[in-house]
């Protein structure tokens, strides 16, 4: 009988983060950015078909990027644990909070317990009543939950994306001149042109629920 | 379907809903009394939900169980899109809404049934429809209208002398009104408007563009001039 290698915990994390890292890195990009009446979520995503952006309940969506197959079904657990706990409760009971915690506990458990992590990186957007009170989580591979303001990126070149957005954001902006900022960063980040937009607005002026989803020729005046 | 049983348990009954159909459209009213036995047990109660964009329900029977059994309805709706990603079709919805009705067996054989009309307008041929239901859950398309609750019979043998293939949405806004009209004139478990109170009926029309309440002011008139008729 063949005894296993032993293979330091240590080890074991890190070629498990090296691996998903390097999944999600094949991935294109999502960026979240607010402005005036709410929060525009835009994706680089040539399919018409798939979608990587998506409403999760009357002031929530969900973004992810990876593998489809594993970001889809954290997508779908997300809407059934938001649709059972306004039925069970009340609409205004589900919060961004309490669907990151859970995604965080997902991504976590499957991180340390399964053979391969998921690769994938998700952001879980909350509208609120004011700018003020949006909450923007971005939830990573092995269940790390971080809370940020403003703008937020995940996917490949997430990092730099953030950085560029945020160096050309202020309050207060126009959804037109939010979409723009984002399409300029991905411009010199990637330094190519995109391959098609998906875009979707948590907006405070369409009533309960406040997700659509948006042509780009609803936005681009040139 | 009031008139209790004894040794039953009683609780609030909604009474009269009804639906029509009108060129692009479709229109779903109801009274807002509910009654329990003799009394009557809530006076603005709402019996005419919007299941979605562009569908809704009204509710007769037992009413706690039926307003429990539109949240859930509303809820399968918005999670079906929400997960596919598309609006499941008409017959989709009145066909889930059957199922819905027929799980209530069990309690309508305790006396505590529930009946529901459904009306909305269908994408795939552009044309407002709707369908009523029985307490086993059967589901029938009604061409021209359908009426349910306990002043249902009234409001139908109104309809049936009064409703023409050509009416359009300001017509059938008004036949509603006065089919309801008609219905708590006979019926005493129907409420009736009662101007005096403000308590007017719920009317929502569905064509194209969705569902829209008919504004308060304009049932007000129309109820007051059906009130008038039928002095």
């Amino acid at each position: 009988m063949s005894m296993p290698f032993y293979v330091a915990p240590e080890q074991l994390v890190r070629d498990k983060a090296e691996f998903a890292r390097k999944g999600i890195a094949r991935g294109r990009s999502i960026v979240a950015i607010e402005y005036d009446n709410g929060m525009l979520l835009l994706a680089e995503n040539p399919s018409r078909a798939l979608r990587k952006v998506s409403e999760v309940y009357d002031r929530i969506a969900f973004a992810g990027v990876g593998r489809y197959n594993e970001f889809e079904t954290l997508r779908k657990a997300g809407i059934r644990q938001a649709d059972v706990m306004g039925y069970l409760y009340s609409r205004s009971d589900v919060t961004a909070m309490g669907l990151a915690t859970a995604f965080s506990q997902t991504l976590g458990q499957i991180f340390s317990h399964e053979q391969k992590p998921f690769e994938v990186e998700i952001l879980i957007v909350e509208l609120g009543a004011t700018n003020e009170q949006n909450r923007l989580f971005k939830v990573s591979y092995d269940g790390t939950m971080l809370d940020l303001r403003d703008v937020a990126a995940i996917g490949g070149k997430g990092e730099e994306l953030e950085g560029a957005i945020r160096r050309g954001w202020r309050e207060g902006m126009t959804l037109a001149e939010a979409f723009e900022l984002g399409v300029e960063a991905f411009r010199t980040t990637e330094d190519r042109e995109s391959e098609g937009w998906e875009i979707a607005v948590l907006d405070r002026t369409n009533g309960r629920r406040a997700f659509r989803r948006v042509e780009p020729a609803e936005l681009s005046a040139d | 379907m009031t008139g209790a049983t004894p040794g039953a348990i009683t609780a609030p009954e909604g009474t009269t809903v009804l639906a029509l159909r009108y060129a692009g459209g479709v229109v779903i009213a109801g009274d807002r009394q509910a009654t329990e036995g003799h009394l009557v047990a809530h006076r603005h109660i709402q019996k005419v939900f919007e299941a979605d964009r562009y569908s809704a329900v009204a509710i007769a029977g037992t009413a706690g169980l039926a307003i429990e059994m539109v949240r859930l309805f509303q809820t399968e709706l918005e999670h079906y899109e929400k997960i596919e990603g598309t609006i499941l079709s008409l017959e989709g919805k009145a066909t889930f809404l059957a199922r819905l009705v027929r799980q209530q067996l069990p309690m309508a054989f305790q006396g505590l049934a529930v009946v529901p009309i459904f009306a909305g307008y269908d994408r795939l041929v552009s044309d407002g429809r709707l369908f009523t239901y029985d307490v086993v859950g059967g589901r029938y398309e009604e061409r021209d209208f359908g009426t349910t609750g306990s002043g249902a019979r009234l409001a139908k043998s109104y309809l049936r002398t009064s409703y023409t293939d050509e009416v359009a949405r300001d017509g059938a806004v008004d036949l509603a009104v006065r089919a309801l009209v008609a219905a708590a004139d006979d019926d005493t478990a129907t409420g009736g408007p009662d101007i005096r109170r403000g308590i007017l009926p719920t009317l929502l029309t569905i064509d194209s563009g969705g569902g829209t309440w008919v504004a308060d002011p304009e049932v007000s008139e129309l109820a007051a001039a059906a009130l008038e008729a039928s002095r």
